[in-house]
């Protein structure tokens, strides 16, 4: 069941589609259903749409510092001022909302505006409403806000210092969560252990910032008592439920609607559901539907971003290579608050602590801190590439303290095919997986001899040249389990039970047989609308341009889940399963009806080229008359059938299931793997890293559709590269942002990135009907490490910063250079 | 939707893809908000705001410009172009066509702008090589594909435009 194959990235494609003729459209390269659409103008983003009449526009007021007390607030200028409606503050939003629920015990308190105090800059003071943005963003102006600077705490080790001033009074540290656990038997591993390699791992807060910002537009209706809110969230709907208990009402009034597309996320666009509420409730006080669309300068200081680690391991191993065991200490910042779905940036990885190795022991400390930073969230990568930043890092100190190549300390450790599906000690089940296979296909296709050789060579000619490597599971389809082992066991019997992955979607067909397809996966660019009409059209013997296929997600009218969403790279794994399941329900009544009408057993029917066929070939009518059968003439339908052609299908993958009393947890339905190997020159005048090769070998499963599999591996490159080498959301000692404009937060541009050489070893998930794994993750979570890896290489550095920007590279090379500034 | 109410309004007329459009405007109304606005030319993205990002990009007179970095008032008498120009859904600009075939846009928000700035980039430079696109892209961000497709797509489009 093994595929490989190099992906071409030379010759031009053919322009037309593939032959219609064939059935097996799963895995066909079909060009894109949402592309024209996006490319001539016609996308509908959010602020493409007016869907209440006599809107409002909001302006949101912001912290200029990191730490206050708020000692004054006077709204009556802004009020004064010609075209305002109303001025909604701290005072409103506590009076009318509850605190956000938080998954950890000490539960810092967090609403969606500042109350009496601001604890990041940035973060929202005041909305105004009015009958247009600049009118609204004049009164901003015109607030009088008073505040009594607090002593700000900016950095992970600062908030571990027992005299740093507490965020939240309530809490009484900075030090907001602190839980151990171990698996396997660490001591035994340490005492076997013939080595150990100890470090000390920094991981840098950035943000994989969509070029669409957050929009909202909430019309609170007053006589349904409702708030409808469009918005480009999209998800975990779990959120949804966060929402409503913030906002005191029942869920079933909040109704959220996504637009059809999305300017890309990356995980960031989750954190818009506290601005979902400020904005509800600014159109309920003042009485009018109200668009907010955020600036790019309040997206870089107040949306959401990456969480930054400090990581103490310690790894147990013998002389040959061999990793006995692991003691990490983790601490990780959330900023501001623990705004959900945090804490779930330390335990998204945490059944899969252990990478791709057979490590049988570990013991974990997980911290997390509060600062006075922008609040943490979803971001391409999740949990993944500060895991393996830790893990990748040390297997190369590792074979550098053994004097060992480090392909020879991976190879030692690599689970092997036989070993899955692989029980990891923290409670991961990965499901298959030819990690070797896949290692050697990389090192094929960058020649990894010829690769030293050059190294060498351009060694002696007094170059600066490295050779990174990085192997790492990916995971995707998040178990909602997972979250809640953030709780101690006692405090986690106390609520109901979570597990799962569930994902929902819907297919009808029409009197005159068409076919539509509702998703509830928000897709912010990833093509679901193709790939579903892929799926669909293999069932029901279709074509995809046969398939119209919807992705606005309504909570009132969509079928949905509390995992429904767009995150962990869930539609190959969950998403596109429900559609295949909705799809043969649908195909099984189209049969049904047709055997009945042929009078033929069920099993003789097929679904060909848009007709139902008896296997003799002596029957065949069309979709349309099958279909028009159950809503035209319901009496022609075999006994007890329903009329009407509308059915819903609900996913999740059953394996998956709460933590259980040893705290352990498979925390994805599926997991992938990626090899990544970096050839890297660093310029020893300027400090700059030129990544000369890259190569990247996936195992994504079944591939569902290769143009869009390769497009998600370029695009979680890209990401990883801006976190290698570029950004960073920057704070000065008081807190103050530095990196507030897109000219100081530096996105890699198409002249800084390489173009990569793409591999497959894919091996189907035994563990899913489709065989897919998640694919736009990993390289978001391999190449931050990867490059580190051969920038240390370049340098003969232990430790390395990111990112690994020129100025901070070339203090590295300076004589007397202290390591890791 | 009243615009910028509290200024004194200038009349302006031009012509925004094609058609003539004559609106009172505040000073301080934006390009991009005008077209967005008033011109409903929801092809024009907004990113930055602050002439970065490159999602905004139309052409004025002949000249790729960035709407956020323009007021409405200075495109009085000009020629105002957006995504509108190059193609419809069924009769696709080859630039759009390569972009489709090269998997060159993945949510599609920063495309209008580099379609304009490729389009006019190209009517000059009928033959770039590799690094001119890369040059040329370097006022444009996308998130989403890593901009190797793109690249491609122009080259692509450059080359079936010479034949």
């Amino acid at each position: 069941m093994e595929a490989s194959r190099a992906s071409e990235t030379a010759t031009v494609l053919p322009l037309t589609a593939p032959n219609p003729a064939r059935r097996t459209w799963v895995g066909a390269a079909t060009l894109r259903a949402e592309d024209p659409a996006l490319l001539t103008g016609e996308g509908r983003f959010i602020d493409d749409l007016s869907p209440f009449p006599s809107e409002h526009h909001a302006a949101i007021l912001r912290s200029p510092y990191a730490h206050a007390r708020i000692t004054r607030l006077d709204v009556k200028p802004a009020l004064a001022l010609e075209g305002v409606t109303a001025v909604i503050t701290g005072a409103d939003v506590s009076a009318a909302c509850k605190p956000f629920p938080v998954g950890i015990e000490t539960r810092p308190v967090f609403y969606p505006c500042a109350i009496d105090r601001v604890r990041y800059m940035g973060e929202p003071v005041a909305v105004v409403v009015a009958e247009d943005r600049y009118i609204a963003e004049d009164a901003l102006e015109l607030i009088d806000v008073g505040y009594d600077p607090l002593a700000p705490v900016v950095e992970i080790e600062d908030a571990l210092h027992a005299d740093s001033l507490p965020l939240h009074e309530a809490v009484g540290s900075n030090v907001v969560h602190d839980r151990s656990f171990a698996y396997g038997d660490v001591d035994g591993a340490f005492a076997n252990a013939e080595e150990f390699v100890e470090a000390k791992f920094v991981f840098p807060k950035y943000a994989s910032t969509p070029i669409e910002t957050y929009g909202v537009i909430a019309h609170y209706q007053r006589a349904a008592d409702t708030y409808v809110v469009h918005a480009n969230f999209h998800g975990p709907f779990i959120l949804h439920s966060l929402m409503a208990q913030a906002l005191q009402i029942p869920s079933n009034r909040l109704r959220i609607v996504v637009p059809p597309d999305i300017g890309g996320s990356y995980g960031i666009k989750s954190a818009v559901y506290p601005y979902i509420v400020l904005i509800a409730l600014a159109s309920k006080i003042a009485g009018v539907p109200v668009r907010w669309i955020e600036d790019r300068i309040e997206h870089l200081c107040a949306s959401s971003s990456s969480t930054d680690r400090v990581t103490w391991a310690r790894a147990a191993v013998l002389k040959d290579g061999t990793i006995l065991g692991l003691h990490l200490d983790q601490v990780d910042n959330t900023g501001a608050y623990v705004r959900a779905p945090e804490p779930a940036c330390l335990y998204r990885m945490h059944g899969t602590v252990t990478g791709a190795y057979r490590i049988p022991a570990v013991a974990i400390r997980n911290r997390l801190v509060s600062t006075n930073k922008l609040p943490t969230g979803l971001n391409r990568g999740y949990g993944g590439q500060e895991q393996y930043f830790t893990l990748e890092r040390l297997v190369a100190l590792v074979a550098k303290r053994l004097g060992l190549d480090v392909i020879e300390v991976v190879r030692r450790n690599l689970l092997r095919k036989e070993e899955f599906p692989y029980h990891a000690p923290a409670g991961s089940v990965y499901d298959s997986g030819d990690y070797h296979a896949a290692l050697e296909h990389a090192l094929e296709l960058a020649d990894y001899p010829a690769l030293m050789a050059g190294r060498e060579s351009a060694r002696a000619e007094g170059r600066l040249v490295g050779i990174g490597i990085g192997c790492i599971v990916e995971p995707s389809g998040s178990n909602m389990g997972y979250i809640s082992i953030a709780l101690p066991k006692d405090l986690r019997d106390r609520s109901l039970p979570k597990s799962g992955c569930t994902e929902a979607a819907t297919i009808a067909i029409d009197p005159l047989g068409a076919v539509t397809v509702r998703l509830s996966t928000t897709p912010q660019g990833q093509g679901h609308r193709t790939v579903a009409a892929q799926i669909v059209a293999q069932e029901l013997g279709l074509e995809p341009k046969q398939v119209e296929v919807l992705a606005e997600l309504d909570t009132q009218t969509s079928a949905w889940s509390i995992a429904s969403g767009s995150y962990s790279s869930r539609f190959a794994p969950v998403a596109a399963v429900a559609i295949r399941n909705a799809a043969r329900k649908v195909a099984y009544k189209l049969k049904a009806i047709a055997a009945h009408q042929f009078g033929v057993a069920f099993e003789d029917v097929d679904l060909v080229e848009g007709a139902a066929r008896s296997a003799d070939g002596t029957h065949v009518t069309s979709l349309k008359r099958i279909a028009g059968a159950a809503h035209w003439n319901p009496s022609s339908l075999p006994d007890g059938m329903e009329p009407g052609i509308y059915e819903t299908a609900y996913y999740s993958i059953g394996l998956l299931r709460p933590p259980d009393d040893d705290d352990r947890v498979d925390s994805s339905a599926v997991y992938g793997f990626v090899v990544d190997l970096a050839l890297v020159e660093v310029d020893s005048r300027t400090g700059r890293v030129d990544v000369k090769q890259y190569v990247t070998v996936h195992d994504s499963g079944t591939v569902l559709n290769p143009m869009i599999v390769d497009g998600q591996i370029r695009g979680g490159f890209a990401h990883g590269l801006g976190g290698a080498l570029f950004e960073e959301i920057a704070y000065d000692e008081n807190g103050t942002l530095r990196s507030g404009t897109l000219a100081d937060y530096p996105i890699p541009t198409a002249s800084e990135l390489p173009t990569i050489v793409i591999g497959h070893v894919d091996v189907p998930s035994p563990f899913t009907p489709l065989g897919a794994k998640g694919v736009g993750e990993g390289n978001a979570m391999s190449v931050p490490v990867v490059i580190a890896n051969a920038v240390a290489d370049a340098l003969g550095a232990n430790e390395v910063r990111l990112p690994l920007v020129p100025h901070r590279v070339w203090e590295m090379l300076q004589p007397n250079a202290v390591e890791a500034r | 939707m009243s615009y910028c109410s509290k200024d004194g309004r200038t009349t302006i007329s031009l012509e925004v893809d094609g058609k003539r459009v004559k609106a009172a405007v505040s000073p301080r109304l934006l390009l991009s908000d005008f077209l967005r606005g008033p011109c409903a030319a929801k092809g024009v993205h907004v990113g930055c705001e602050h002439g970065v990002c490159g999602a905004c990009t139309v052409r004025v007179d002949g000249q790729a410009v960035r709407a956020c970095l323009m007021l409405a008032i200075q495109t009085d008498g000009s020629r105002v172009e957006t995504v509108k120009v190059l193609g419809i859904a069924d009769a696709m600009h080859p630039l759009q066509e390569r972009f489709q075939a090269r998997h060159a846009l993945q949510c599609g928000f920063c495309t209008p702008g580099i379609l304009i700035s490729a389009q006019t980039y190209l009517r000059e430079h009928p033959a770039p090589t590799r690094r001119d696109i890369e040059e040329l892209l370097s006022g444009h961000l996308c998130r989403c594909t890593g901009y190797t497709p793109i690249v491609d797509a122009i080259l692509d489009a450059a080359e079936l435009e010479r034949r």
